[in-house]
This record gives C-alpha cells, sequence and structure tokens, in this order.
C-alpha cells in the first residue's frame, strides 16, 4: 500500500474500564492526497475515535498515524501544522468575534498580526462571511457557526482537513451550502478527511470510502465501486406473509436474480437487467405467499452497508 | 473566489512554540481588556464590603469592637485589625484571580463550550497551553494584588501600618503567590467535576480563605497549636504570611525561608496535579 497523507497503520484503541471498550479494532487505511474521504458507519463504530487519533486528541493503544508524513504520537505539535480540524461541537470562542477567531488562530500559527489580518480578510470573503466579521459567535446560526468553524481550520493552511459529522444538526439547506464549501476547499487540493453516518453525504461528496462497523474497515473503494460490488442494479424488498424455502428457491432462478436474502418482513431480491422483464413475475410468485408490499429502490451505500452487517446504518 | 497560496512561516520549534503561547497571551490580554469593568468589580467588591463593615463601620459603633473578636485581639497587641487585614485581603484578592482566570473557564470550557479547543489544536505541546494560562491568570492576580492595595490602606478609620523594608522582596512574594494561585486555578479547574463546579466555593474557597491566616497572623494561633500545624496544608498561608513579612512585618510572621521554599513547593505540587488533570481532559 503506498502512504497516503493520512496513513494509518494496525491502528487500535481501546478505553480501559469493566468491562474494556475496544473503540478502534485494527485499522489501516491510507487517504490520497486531494481526495475527499468519508469514513461511513453507525453511531459508535469507531469512526470519531479514529479522528481523534489522527487529529491528537486521542493515543491509540497500538498501531501508528501519520499526517504527511508526521507521527502523531511522536510529534504531536508538528502534526498539527499538518491538518485542521472541525470538531461535532461549536468550539468558536463565544469572546471573540468572528473574525478575531480566525485571526488569533493565525496568530497560534506563526502569523503576523498583519499577515493574520490579511488571511482572515481573504477567508471572510472566500466563506461569504464579511458581513458577519464583527459578529459574535452566539449570534449565528448553526450552519453560519460551522461555517466559520471550517475557514478557521484551514485557515493556516493544513494539507489535511478533518471534519468530524459536518451534518450533525444542520438543516437540509446549510447541509447544501456546506457540501458546497468541502468541494470548494477539495478544488484547491485540501485533502478532506470526514465522518458520517448519512450515506447520501458520503456518496454525494466522497471519493472514496471506508465503511466502518465495531472498530474495523468492512470495505473501502469509490462509491460506484461500492455500489456496484453488489452485483445489481434494483433491488426488491418484498414483505411476504411467510417465507418458504421453495419461494426462495423460485426466485433464485428467475433470469436476471443475483441474489436472494431473507430479511424481518421478507425477502430482499437484487437483480440487474430490465424491470419490465422480472418485475410480474415476482409479484405473481409472490403473490402465492401473501405479498403484502413491495418496494423497488436503486443500490445505495445503505445496501451495502446491510449487506456487510445485515444491519441498517441508523439503527 | 479567490485563490491564494499561504506558506506557515518556517520557524525553528522553538520560535513556533513562542509564537503559538505569545498568540494565545495575546488572546487573553484582549478579552481581559474587552471585560476590564467585570474583572475589575470583580476584584474590588469583597475587599470594599470587608474593609468597610470590619474596618469603619464597627470601629463607629459603641463598642463595635467587641462584636469583632480578632479586633479586640489586635488591638490588646498593639495594632489595628486594618494591619492584619492589609495582607490578608491581598492575598485574597491573587487567590481568587486564580480561580477566576483559571478554575472557572476551564470548568465551562470542559462542562460545555470547548471553546479552548482551537488552542489544544495549536502548534504547542498540549502542557504549555495550561501553563498559558496560569501564566495569564498570574498577571490578572498582580494586578489584583495592586488593586486592593489602596483600598485596604485608605478604607479603614485607623490606618494599617506598613513597612516595606524590600520592594524586591515584596515584588518575589507577588509574583510567586500569583503563579501559585494560577496553579491552584488549573489543579481546581480540572479535578472537580465540571458540573459540580459551583460546590467549589463552599468547599474549597471558603475553608481556604478562613483557614489561610487572612484574618489573624499565623503566629496568632500558637494558642491552638494543632490548628497552626493543620493550616501549613493550605497554600493560601503561604501568600498571606509572605505578604505579611513584605509588607507588615511588625506584626510577626513565618520564618521567610520556610514562605518562599513552601510558595515554590506548593506552585510545584498544584502545578503538575493541574497540568496532569489538563492533559486527562484534553487527550483521551
Amino acid at each position: 500500500m503506498t502512504p497516503g497523507i493520512v496513513s494509518l497503520r494496525s491502528l487500535q484503541k481501546t478505553y480501559p474500564g469493566k468491562p474494556p471498550v475496544t473503540a478502534v479494532a485494527g485499522i489501516d487505511l491510507d487517504v490520497p492526497v486531494g481526495a475527499i474521504y468519508g469514513l461511513l458507519g453507525p453511531n459508535g463504530a469507531g469512526k470519531t475515535t479514529t479522528i481523534s487519533i489522527c487529529t491528537t486528541r486521542a493515543l491509540p493503544t497500538s498501531g501508528s498515524a501519520l499526517i504527511a508524513g508526521v507521527d502523531v504520537v511522536k510529534s504531536p505539535s508538528e502534526a498539527r501544522r499538518h491538518m485542521g480540524v472541525v470538531p461535532q461541537y461549536n468550539t468558536l470562542e463565544r469572546a471573540c468575534t468572528v473574525e478575531e477567531n480566525i485571526q488569533f488562530h493565525c496568530m497560534y500559527f506563526g502569523f503576523t498580526a498583519a499577515a493574520a489580518k490579511s488571511r482572515t480578510a481573504q477567508l471572510l470573503e472566500q466563506f461569504h462571511l464579511t458581513e458577519r466579521a464583527k459578529t459574535y459567535p452566539n449570534q449565528l446560526s448553526g450552519g453560519l457557526a460551522q461555517r466559520v468553524q471550517i475557514a478557521r481550520a484551514i485557515a493556516h493552511s493544513p494539507q489535511v482537513l478533518f471534519l468530524d459529522e459536518p451534518s450533525a444538526g444542520l438543516d437540509p439547506q446549510s447541509r447544501i451550502a456546506m457540501w458546497d464549501s468541502v468541494k470548494d476547499l477539495h478544488n484547491h487540493g485540501i485533502t478532506v478527511v470526514l465522518t458520517t453516518h448519512y450515506m447520501e453525504e458520503a456518496d454525494e461528496l466522497c471519493d472514496r470510502i471506508a465503511i466502518i462497523d465495531n472498530g474495523k474497515i468492512l470495505v473501502e473503494d469509490t462509491p460506484q465501486a461500492l455500489k456496484a460490488s453488489l452485483g445489481a442494479s434494483t433491488i426488491y424488498e418484498l414483505s411476504l406473509r411467510e417465507t418458504t424455502p421453495a419461494i426462495t428457491a423460485q426466485f433464485q432462478q428467475m433470469p436476471g436474480v443475483t441474489a436472494v436474502e431473507p430479511t424481518p418482513k421478507g425477502l430482499r431480491i437484487l437483480a440487474s437487467g430490465h424491470r419490465e422483464a422480472l418485475l410480474p413475475q415476482l409479484v405473481n410468485t409472490a403473490s402465492n405467499n401473501g405479498l403484502l408490499d413491495l418496494s423497488i429502490t436503486e443500490p445505495t451505500l445503505e445496501t451495502v452497508f446491510i449487506r456487510l452487517t445485515g444491519r441498517e446504518l441508523r439503527e | 473566489m479567490a485563490t491564494t497560496t499561504i506558506t506557515l512561516p518556517q520557524t525553528s520549534k522553538a520560535s513556533g512554540y513562542s509564537r503559538a503561547f505569545l498568540g494565545m497571551f495575546l488572546r487573553d490580554l484582549h478579552v481581559l481588556r474587552r471585560e476590564l469593568f467585570p474583572f475589575v468589580l470583580r476584584i474590588i467588591m469583597n475587599p470594599l464590603l470587608f474593609l468597610f463593615v470590619f474596618t469603619y463601620v464597627m470601629p463607629h459603633m459603641s463598642g463595635g469592637a467587641m462584636m469583632n473578636p480578632t479586633a479586640t485581639m489586635a488591638e490588646h497587641a498593639g495594632f489595628s485589625f486594618s494591619t492584619v487585614l492589609l495582607p490578608g485581603l491581598m492575598a485574597v484578592g491573587i487567590m481568587f484571580s486564580g480561580i477566576a482566570a483559571v478554575a472557572l473557564p476551564l470548568a465551562v470550557d470542559f462542562g460545555s463550550t470547548r471553546e479552548i479547543d482551537d488552542r489544544v489544536m495549536c502548534p504547542l505541546p498540549t502542557s504549555l497551553v495550561a501553563m498559558e494560562k496560569v501564566l495569564f491568570s498570574a498577571i490578572q492576580s498582580c494586578l489584583a494584588a495592586a488593586i486592593v492595595f489602596p483600598l485596604a490602606y485608605f478604607i479603614p478609620a485607623t490606618r494599617p501600618v506598613v513597612h516595606i523594608a524590600s520592594y524586591p522582596f515584596l515584588f518575589l512574594v507577588v509574583v510567586m503567590a500569583s503563579l501559585l494561585a494560577g496553579a491552584l486555578g488549573l489543579a481546581i479547574g480540572t479535578s472537580v467535576k465540571p458540573q459540580q463546579i459551583g460546590l467549589i466555593f463552599s468547599i474549597i474557597v471558603i475553608p481556604i480563605t478562613f483557614l489561610g491566616c487572612v484574618y489573624y497572623p499565623w503566629t496568632a494561633l500558637h494558642s491552638i497549636k494543632w490548628l497552626q500545624i493543620a493550616v501549613l496544608f493550605n497554600p493560601i498561608v503561604y501568600m498571606t504570611e509572605g505578604l505579611r513579612a513584605a509588607l507588615t512585618p511588625s506584626l510577626g510572621h513565618m520564618p521567610i525561608p520556610a514562605i518562599l521554599g513552601m510558595l515554590l513547593v506548593s506552585f510545584a505540587l498544584l502545578s503538575w496535579v493541574g497540568m496532569r488533570g489538563f492533559l486527562k481532559r484534553v487527550i483521551n
């Protein structure tokens, strides 16, 4: 594996306690330069812990994490120069204005007062915040506060920006605005690593995705490849009164059907090819077993996750 | 959108650290300047009321001194109560600034706002982020001492007897006491659960003040030997005794080497506890 700009090797993190909790159970990961990389998984999968280790806020139990070639455990201060971080919660300084928040951040990274001022003005313009320069953070909406946080996080021009659950608590409009900001940063060559449990977000934004569950990476690829891995273009969810092995076998023999899986309510049928040919056959056969409901979807990352874990992403 | 490439200043490690440290210091200074009025108000209220009631109102009452046993004792010994109070109230001002500048903001930070995160994420060892808070708090404590002094000198009906034999010694004591107050604030702010920070006044601040030789000199405790020894575990005692030695030596005080030594030991101990607590809170 070519080491990426974010490179994790056998990363493990166990929180002591009774019983000890293993949040990260051996993760190997390489994020290519310039990518928007998503860590997708349900709550408690280990995404935030992984990001915390990468951003020097948690110490791994074993394994290593390198950001731009700098070991985050051995040289945390140096590693921080290469990364910007936007945590899940609003950490803007309440006693300082939007402008001052960014200016002081620049000064922590060695800018002179004049350089900090001009960099701040540039960022305020880039993020359409110039009018809010003198506003205090508690007067900002959630979406605006997050935009300020992103502007502040990249003020020192880091190579990697970490966004932890950037959509949490945002209304749909702010979420789309945030996506635009992230795509913009991507166009400027910044590598973005984000965690999310919204598959739409991962699908829309990310070049590559690692699906994480129980502290492990289940699969890692582009969203397109992950969806294609299902080998199906259409998914039929059948809700049946009863499921018998005979009917399962019947479905499996139908042309275009690639897989038949049991679900709590009935069966999930993955198929490729034309819908018009298969749908009447499915309905006819299923009617004999008490067809209650039928839904037809395209493959999504959610489907990929369900196939891998047998659970839904938002359970 | 304008595309501008920004290159970070290429600096040595030490210079990078000092710039980050200075940046944080300037941020604190900026916020303090903005909140100067509440800052001054916070410092003057306690000594102002204390001095007004005990050294102005009571002496004007007939038999007022009877209501104030310490004052009676002081007068019997031939010095005014205001002389006892001057270093004591300065020490309380110093100590309280440490609590207000470090412990309370940290509790709010850890409990809800997490504002300190941006400073923790700057290119500086985390322990130095904590040290900056202590140092800035020490400056506030020095200011507090300078504000309390004229109050404690001019308000009392009877002027305190002040004799400063050595200004460098006074300066040293004020600085050491101020650093100690910052370290105390750090230790408290990182070891008390954020939800329980309200309790620190009743379980920490009030006991260490009342048992900190603020309202009586340590030497006067000789008649209650066990207490005279027990209060030695209270770092406030060394602040008040240090100020007593520097400002009102006629009252009697602990030996100076013991005072300076214990100021240093308490500072080192509380800094260690505070730093450990800080690291625990910000790094999992």
